[in-house]
């Protein structure tokens, strides 16, 4: 086909006045693109910029170093070590499956540690570090230092850990830290943004738990630069944290390891109490555990025996642990018979071995009877029938102001876990609590520490401190706080006649001090430091008339879990008392023949500092004595006990 | 006049045609290269071997690829251009059943020495062919309705293979590539009304079909032009490619970070940071001046282009070297407008800077023909 001249000057026309048409409008777009550009890149630029900084830049925390705690003589009980942990970056290993079964012929690690380390490493992102073991030894750690060059990837850490260096002693007061759980963070409003560390560790029980955000310290920050999978391309910069306070307690170590070795795996507890600033000096809660299996979470077989054991080593039963104070409550209804003047010093009542009150019988613990018989001789043969009586006319509501105003049914505020508040009974609560009129039958059980009554042996403590004392003393567990020396909770004297508390004293130096006194085998021999004291035996069963009939009320002949709970109180020096001592053993039968020892040995430890000198102790009891001390377990058996079937 | 009539005294022969290339047009792509190596070196965090270098050799191998074309008459090209669409076509049909699947998308043939994408190839080859049909048609008949059906059809059929992929990035650019060269053939501009019309009416389709039965396009690609409309809504997820390049823009300022200091880009935040999404480490370096200079590079490369088009005598070289400087210009045009945040997220490279050995080689192939038809252009004997 050809082409005239004219059509192709015409095409080529067409095309160039097209083409020119095209190009205006590219040049056009491309001022457009070029606007764009100015008006993100200038005009914009500001906003963009803070966006990108946020993009980069990342926080991290860098947790404080947990604060530590001491006895009130500095002995570490709770402090931070060393952990070295081997951490692997898989990226930076090569062959990982390789690099780790090297590493487990330098450490120990089981056949599962090696295939959940190679899972682990498998599973996370390359640059992610994994932990491969973690709490080794030093020589461990050096031994994979000193290999690196045959374990690429591979870095010894160290971080810290909590260890309870007195272990089960203080597994009570201070309690334990574990890692946080979903639970704790129900429970915290707000959380400080170090609890969401995964595995961050915080206290469980005990002054661990209660002082915790004291303890836990400020978080300090890291700056770093991370990409947009989160690796870590450099730090910025770091501002260091505040460590948790440190806590000094008002126990002393040693003292509380013996009272602990003293309870001798019974179920049982002791506390020691300064009867001057009420510092707790001991608080003892037998069977123990040992806290540091707690840190990293503790194996359910070990939780289980702790659970499954009948003595219930779990439990602070020092503070927690309630029971009815039985005759160590006697103290509570002379004093507010006295005070009231119902009853005169020495006015005699008769015992003969029972009362009938209202169509029933109460029983005094001597079948016999003790005849006619005073407050003094009250107390020291502890008589119920004599109780029964004052207790009749003081009546109910006088026994429970006189037992609160001796701290019993108050809840102490001591920094401990289920602080128990235990109970004093009057008109008011039997209406409220068991849809009931009190009868005079309540006021008798009551007025003999039965019944409705139930106190913890740090009330008990509590209550014969300000016996001791006349004044309102105060359990304080804290004694310093970085240093800085916590207030006393104690007050000056309670509003009781000093007259009747001389009184009352003097019932009790008898106990252990006259031949008749029910604790006169516990008596402590050294004139100066001579102890006063109360026993106490509480049922926890009603023991039916066919059981009195037959005489089998005999302790010994009874399952465990049905004898009798053996209570003891006591003060000593009588003449210038120093401490407080109270002691529950559970089910173990009675207060004269089983607590009453123990707390006199607890009380001469801590007068004399340290293993009393044999002079101390009853002539005739030396031999056994002596025996004892030789033998006494340096340190408690944790969890020891009959396991539930 | 056709190319039989040419006196080959007044073309330029052997070695002499070196003298006759249009040196502008192999400057300005190395420049523009040379920046593409800079940005590649930086995004790889300071490592020549990742990137910059591979693109290095490819641009070498590209540049003296372009020699050669440059140095065949053009008028060999042109009775190429049919065969070279119809390859084209088959590769992309053999693309269909053997090729490698990539990100969700089959486009690719594995050479084994480098993976092909015959889509890439298309670009040109569509631009050859209707060049050649417009030569051969006569002038009187190229607005009649049959003979608009006619390159209608030979720019569906590649569109339509394309589309199949899913590749709406070269389609768009293979359709406005194949529509401007009927533009500046001198197809009446009421089809082009028409074709607009209809073009809309097809947009309101599209989004009218999500969520039914027959959804024309891929729930990906629908949530592309989503958050190309709101990209705020999902920054990150749908969104985030546009939000974090948008930031990535603008934190570069006026003058940028400075080279190797960007961190959006280098900090691994955008994606694809050394493909498709290059020109934000370019704006974030070197700023709203740095980004600027390549516009004008890529500016001049087309009015280079375009003069010496206009300069042509024969229409298939002037329709041929306008389609590919209208190519080249939809390629940093999508781009760009994508990349801020104009446009939906397509894949469409930089040209002659992103990472990719197929786009490039196309690219210079593509300015070979244009130096051809420069070079072999006949002259007044001097």
């Amino acid at each position: 086909m050809r082409r005239t001249p004219k059509d192709l000057e015409a095409s080529s026309r067409m095309i160039t006045r097209r083409g020119l048409v095209l190009g205006g409008a590219m040049v056009g777009f491309m001022g457009l693109l070029a606007a764009r550009m100015r008006f993100l890149q200038v005009d914009q630029a500001d906003q963009f910029r803070l966006l990108a900084e946020e993009n980069r830049v990342n926080i991290r925390l860098l947790p404080p170093a947990r604060g530590l705690i001491f006895d009130r003589n500095g002995v570490p009980l709770a402090e931070n070590e060393s952990n070295y942990r081997i951490v692997l970056v898989p990226e930076d290993a090569g062959d990982v499956d390789e690099v780790i079964e090297r590493l487990a012929r330098l450490i120990p690690m089981t056949p599962e540690d090696i295939e959940r380390a190679k899972a682990e490493a498998r599973r996370r992102s390359p640059f992610v570090p994994v932990t491969i073991a973690d709490r080794l030894s030093w020589e461990d750690t050096a031994e994979v230092a000193v290999n690196a060059p045959a374990l690429p990837g591979v870095n010894p850490e160290v971080g810290l850990s909590r260890h309870y260096p007195r272990g089960a002693d203080f597994a009570h007061i201070v309690g334990y830290v574990g890692p946080v759980s979903d639970y704790d963070l129900g429970r915290i409003q707000d959380p400080d943004p170090l609890l969401l560390i995964p595995k961050y560790q915080i206290g469980k029980t005990g002054v661990e738990a209660r002082q915790e955000d004291d303890l836990r310290g400020k978080a300090g920050t890291r700056r770093i630069e991370v990409n947009a999978v989160g690796r870590i391309m450099r730090e910025l910069d770091r501002q260091e944290g505040t460590p948790g306070d440190n806590f000094q307690l008002t126990v002393d170590a040693e003292l509380q390891n013996y009272a602990l070795a003293r309870l001798g795996g019974e179920s049982a507890s002791a506390v020691v109490l300064d009867t001057e600033t009420g510092d707790i000096v001991a608080l003892a809660s037998s069977p123990s555990y040992d806290p540091n299996k707690f840190i990293r979470g503790i194996s359910s077989a070990d939780y289980s025996l702790l659970t499954d054991n009948l003595y219930r080593p779990l439990a602070n039963k020092a503070v927690q642990g309630i029971y009815p104070p039985g005759s160590t409550f006697k103290m509570v209804t002379a004093l507010a018979a006295l005070e009231d003047g119902v009853i005169q010093p020495e006015e005699t009542v008769y015992c003969p071995g029972h009362a009938e009150v209202g169509g029933r019988r109460f029983h005094c613990w001597k079948g016999g009877g003790h005849g006619a018989i005073d407050l003094m001789n009250s107390l020291s043969q502890s008589c119920d029938v004599y109780y029964y009586d004052i207790a009749q006319r003081v009546g109910i509501e006088k026994i429970a102001a006189m037992a609160r105003k001796l701290g019993i049914g108050e809840r102490h505020d001591v920094p401990l876990s289920a602080v128990a508040a235990g109970l004093t009974p009057d008109k008011q609560w039997k209406r409220e609590n068991r849809g009931a009129e009190w009868v005079i039958g309540d006021s008798l059980n009551a007025g003999i520490g039965q019944g409705y009554v139930l106190a913890s042996p740090l009330q008990l403590a509590v209550m014969t401190a300000r016996l001791a004392s006349g004044n309102g003393i105060s359990p304080r567990l804290i004694k310093t706080v970085d240093g800085v020396e916590q207030p006393l909770r104690s007050t000056g004297p309670l509003d009781i006649d000093e007259g009747f508390l001389r009184l009352i004293r003097r019932g009790m130096y008898s106990v252990s001090n006259n031949r008749t006194g029910t604790a006169f085998g516990s008596r402590i021999e050294a004139a100066e430091l001579r102890m006063a004291g109360k026993t106490g035996t509480s049922q926890v069963r009603n023991i039916s008339a066919a059981e009195r009939a037959r005489g089998v009320f005999r302790n010994e002949d009874l399952p465990w879990e049905r004898r009798d709970h053996a209570l003891f109180v006591s003060f000593a020096p009588y003449e210038q008392p120093k401490y407080a001592v109270s002691v529950v053993v559970e089910h173990g039968g009675g207060g004269s023949a089983t607590a009453a020892p123990i707390a006199r040995d607890i009380m001469l430890q801590a007068l004399y500092g340290g293993t009393p000198p044999l002079e101390a102790y009853p002539s005739t009891q030396r031999r056994e004595i002596e025996e004892r001390q030789r033998t006494l377990p340096q340190h408690a058996r944790p969890g020891e006990g009959p396991t539930r079937a | 006049m056709s190319y039989l009539e040419y006196s080959v005294q007044r073309v330029p022969t052997g070695l002499r045609k070196l003298l006759y290339l249009n040196w502008p047009l192999i400057l300005l792509p190395a420049c523009v290269a040379a920046i593409g190596f800079m940005m590649l070196y930086s995004v790889a965090g300071g490592n020549l071997g990742r990137w910059a270098e591979p693109q290095m050799i490819r641009f070498g191998m590209g540049l003296g690829l372009m020699l050669v074309v440059a140095m065949v008459p053009i008028w060999f090209w042109r009775n190429l251009s049919g065969v070279a669409f119809g390859v084209s076509l088959l590769l992309l049909l053999i693309v269909e059943f053997f090729g490698a699947t990539g990100m969700g998308a089959q486009r690719w043939i594995n050479l084994g020495f480098m993976r092909l994408q015959p889509s890439e190839l298309t670009k040109i080859t569509l631009i050859m062919v209707l060049a050649s049909y417009y030569d051969w048609l006569d002038v009187k008949k190229v607005s009649r309705p049959l003979w608009v059906l006619v390159p209608v059809l030979i720019i569906l059929m590649p569109v339509a293979l394309v589309l199949r992929q899913p590749d709406l990035g070269t389609a768009i650019l293979l359709l406005s590539g194949g529509g401007i060269v009927m533009f500046i053939a001198g197809v009446h501009w009421l089809y082009f009304a028409v074709v607009s019309g209809a073009g809309a009416g097809l947009v309101t389709a599209v989004l009218s079909s999500r969520g039914t039965p027959w959804q024309l396009l891929k729930d990906y690609q629908y949530r592309r032009i989503d958050t190309f409309l709101d990209p705020a809504s999902d920054p990150l997820g749908a969104g985030y490619h546009i939000t974090q390049s948008k930031i990535a823009l603008g934190s570069g300022g006026w003058a940028g970070r400075g080279f190797m200091e960007g961190t959006q880009s280098r900090l691994n935040f955008l994606p694809e940071k050394h493909t498709d999404f290059i020109f934000t480490t370019l704006a974030e370096e070197f700023g709203f001046v740095g980004g600027a200079s390549l516009l004008i590079l890529y500016a001049l490369i087309v009015v280079f282009c375009i003069a010496a088009a206009l300069s042509m005598k024969d229409r298939y070289s002037a329709l041929l070297s306008l389609g590919i400087a209208a190519t080249f210009f939809l390629f940093f045009a999508v781009n760009m407008s994508m990349v801020m945040g104009m446009a939906p997220v397509v894949g469409v490279p930089l040209p002659l800077v992103s990472y990719g050995g197929s786009a490039m080689m196309v690219l210079l192939l593509a300015f070979g023909l244009v130096q051809s038809a420069h070079v072999h252009k006949p002259r007044n004997k001097t």
